[in-house]
C-alpha cells in the first residue's frame, strides 16, 4: 500500500486513514451488521462494546475480510474495497489487503508447531519474503517490545495465555500493518494475566499504533481509548471520546448496558 | 497326520528371492510415492467446493475404495488395453492399478487430516495475508501430517501386503517368485510358510514406527 500515506502527518487535511461506510453482513436472512460506518483517524485507538452477539466480532472480523461483508465499502490507507458491486475479491487481493491489516484473536491462535520467534517471523518471510535472516532480527526486537526476549524458542504449549496473547501480537505486527485490530484480546485470559496483554496494548497506542479493539474491558477503554463506539443489534448506536460515551451515555440501550456492567465489575 | 518338513529346496535358490523381494519393494516404494501424489492433490480438491470440479474426484475416491484391489489390477490389465486400443506392458498396467488405490485411500487420510485443523489456524494465517497455497505448505500441512502420519504407515503397510496381488498378472514378486518355486519343488507349505516370514520380516520394522508415531503425543 502506498508509503505516501503511511508518512508521518503531513497537515490537518489529512484524510482518515480507516474509513468504513454503511458496512452490512447477513448469514442467510440472519443480519449481523447492519449498516455501520466508521472513519479512524492515523494514531486513533477506537474502540468497541456492546452486548453479546451485537455483532462487534463480526463487524471487526469484515474489516480484514475474514468474513465478506455483504454490502458498504471499506477504505484502509490508499486500498478501497467496494462490496455492493456484488464482485468478489480474487484470493490475491484479498491476502494483499490483509497483509495491511494485523488482526489478534481473542484465542491466540498461534501456530503449534512452530516457535515464539518462528510465529513472529512467519508473516515477514513468507508473505513479504523478507529473507530468513532479517526476518529473525525483526521478530527477535518485536518479541523484546511485547517483554518477551526469554521465551523466543519456546513452543506455544509452554507459553501462559498471557505470553501467547503477547507473542499473537507481536506476530501481527511483524507484518507492519496500517491498523490493527483487536478481538476481545483479553476474554480467554485468566484474571491475573489481563494486566500484562493490557500493558502491551497500552503502549501500543501510546506508540501511535492505528487500533480497531473490541472489548469487555470498560476500565481499560475508558482510560486508552481516543473514540468509544457502543453497537447493539449490528449498528453503532454512539460514538465518541470515552467520557461522553462512557460517562454520560444518552441512548438508554447504552445506559442500560453499562449499568448491567457496573453490576458484574466491581 | 505325519508331514516331513524340508526346507532345503525352498532356498535352492536365493537370488530368485532376492530378485523377487526387490520387485515386492520397488513396486510398494513406487506405488506408495505416486499414491500419496495422487491423494495430496486429490485429498485438497475434495476440500474446495467446486461442484463440478468434485464429482469426478469423489467418484475416483469412492469407486476405488470400495472395489476389491484384485478387480482394479485384472481390470488395468486386461480391460484398459481393450478401451483404449493400446497394449499395455504387465508392470505397468498393474502398477497403475496399484497406484491409484493407493491414492483413493491416502486422498481420504489428507482430506480428514486437514480438516482435523482448527479452524483458528487457517484464520491466523489468512490475517497475515497468506495466500491459499501458502497457508497449506507453512502452516496448516505441517500440522496435519503429525497427525495424517500413522494412518499413513498403516497404509503403506497394506499396499506392501498387497503387491502380492500383482502375481495374478505375472509380475515377478515375491508372491509369484514363491509360485515359481511351488511348481518347480512342489513343496506349498515349505514355500508359502517361509513366504509369509520374508513379509514378516520386511514388515515387521514398519509395524514398530507405527506404533512408535501412535504413541508419540506432541502437538
Amino acid at each position: 500500500m502506498s508509503e505516501a500515506a503511511r508518512s508521518p502527518e503531513v497537515g490537518g487535511g489529512e484524510p482518515p486513514l480507516v474509513e468504513i461506510r454503511d458496512l452490512k453482513k447477513s448469514y442467510g436472512s440472519v443480519a449481523a451488521v447492519r449498516g455501520v460506518s466508521l472513519t479512524v483517524k492515523r494514531g486513533d485507538a477506537q474502540f468497541i462494546i456492546g452486548p453479546s452477539g451485537c455483532g462487534k466480532s463480526t463487524f471487526l472480523r469484515c474489516i480484514n475480510l475474514l468474513e465478506e461483508p455483504s454490502g458498504g465499502s471499506l477504505r484502509v490507507a490508499s486500498t478501497t474495497i467496494d462490496f455492493d458491486s456484488g464482485r468478489h475479491l480474487s484470493a490475491r487481493e484479498q491476502a494483499r489487503f490483509r497483509s495491511d491489516v494485523g488482526m489478534v484473536f481473542q484465542q491466540f491462535h498461534l501456530f503449534p508447531h512452530m516457535t515464539a520467534l518462528e510465529n513472529v517471523m512467519e508473516g515477514p518471510a513468507t508473505v513479504r519474503r523478507m529473507p530468513r535472516k532479517e526476518a529473525s532480527e525483526w521478530a527477535a526486537s518485536l518479541l523484546a517490545k511485547v517483554g518477551l526476549s526469554d521465551k523466543r524458542d519456546a513452543m506455544p504449549r509452554h507459553l501462559s495465555g498471557g505470553q501467547a496473547q503477547r507473542v499473537a501480537i507481536a506476530r501481527a505486527l511483524a507484518m507492519s500493518p496500517a491498523v490493527l485490530l483487536l478481538d476481545e484480546v483479553t476474554s480467554a485470559l485468566d484474571p491475573e494475566l489481563v494486566g500484562e496483554v493490557l500493558a502491551v496494548v497500552r503502549q501500543l497506542t501510546e506508540e501511535g499504533m492505528t487500533m480497531i479493539v473490541v472489548t469487555h474491558e470498560m476500565g481499560f477503554a475508558h482510560e486508552v481509548a481516543h473514540y468509544v463506539a457502543f453497537m447493539d443489534e449490528g449498528r453503532i448506536i454512539e460514538c465518541g471520546p470515552p467520557p461522553a460515551v462512557l460517562d454520560n451515555p444518552k441512548s438508554t440501550r447504552l445506559q442500560a448496558f453499562l449499568r448491567r456492567f457496573r453490576t458484574v465489575q466491581p | 497326520m505325519i508331514y516331513n518338513w524340508d526346507f532345503s529346496l525352498v532356498f535352492a535358490s536365493p537370488d530368485e528371492w532376492l530378485r523377487g523381494a526387490a520387485v515386492t519393494l520397488i513396486y510398494a516404494a513406487a506405488t506408495i510415492g505416486g499414491g500419496l501424489l495422487i491423494g495430496l492433490v486429490c485429498g485438497i480438491a475434495m476440500l474446495s467446493r467446486h461442484r463440478v470440479l468434485m464429482s469426478p474426484i469423489h467418484f475416483y475416491v469412492q469407486f476405488f475404495r470400495s472395489t476389491p484391489l484384485l478387480i482394479q489390477i485384472v481390470w488395468f490389465y486386461y480391460a484398459l488395453p481393450v478401451i483404449i486400443g493400446i497394449n499395455l506392458p504387465a508392470w505397468l498396467a498393474a502398477g497403475l492399478g496399484l497406484t491409484l488405490y493407493m491414492g483413493a485411500f491416502s486422498a481420504e487420510i489428507f482430506r480428514g487430516g486437514i480438516v482435523s485443523i482448527d479452524r483458528g489456524q487457517w484464520q491466523a494465517a489468512r490475517a497475515l495475508g497468506m495466500l491459499p497455497w501458502q497457508m497449506m505448505r507453512r502452516v496448516i500441512l505441517p500440522q496435519a501430517t503429525r497427525r495424517m502420519l500413522p494412518p499413513f504407515v498403516n497404509q503403506s503397510i497394506l499396499q506392501l501386503k498387497n503387491t502380492s496381488l500383482l502375481s495374478v498378472v505375472a509380475v515377478p514378486d515375491l508372491m509369484y517368485t514363491g509360485s515359481v518355486i511351488v511348481s518347480e519343488t512342489f513343496r506349498p507349505l515349505e514355500v508359502y510358510t517361509s513366504l509369509a516370514f520374508v513379509y514378516f520380516v520386511i514388515l515387521y520394522p514398519l509395524q514398530r514406527l507405527a506404533m512408535a508415531l501412535e504413541r508419540r503425543d506432541d502437538v
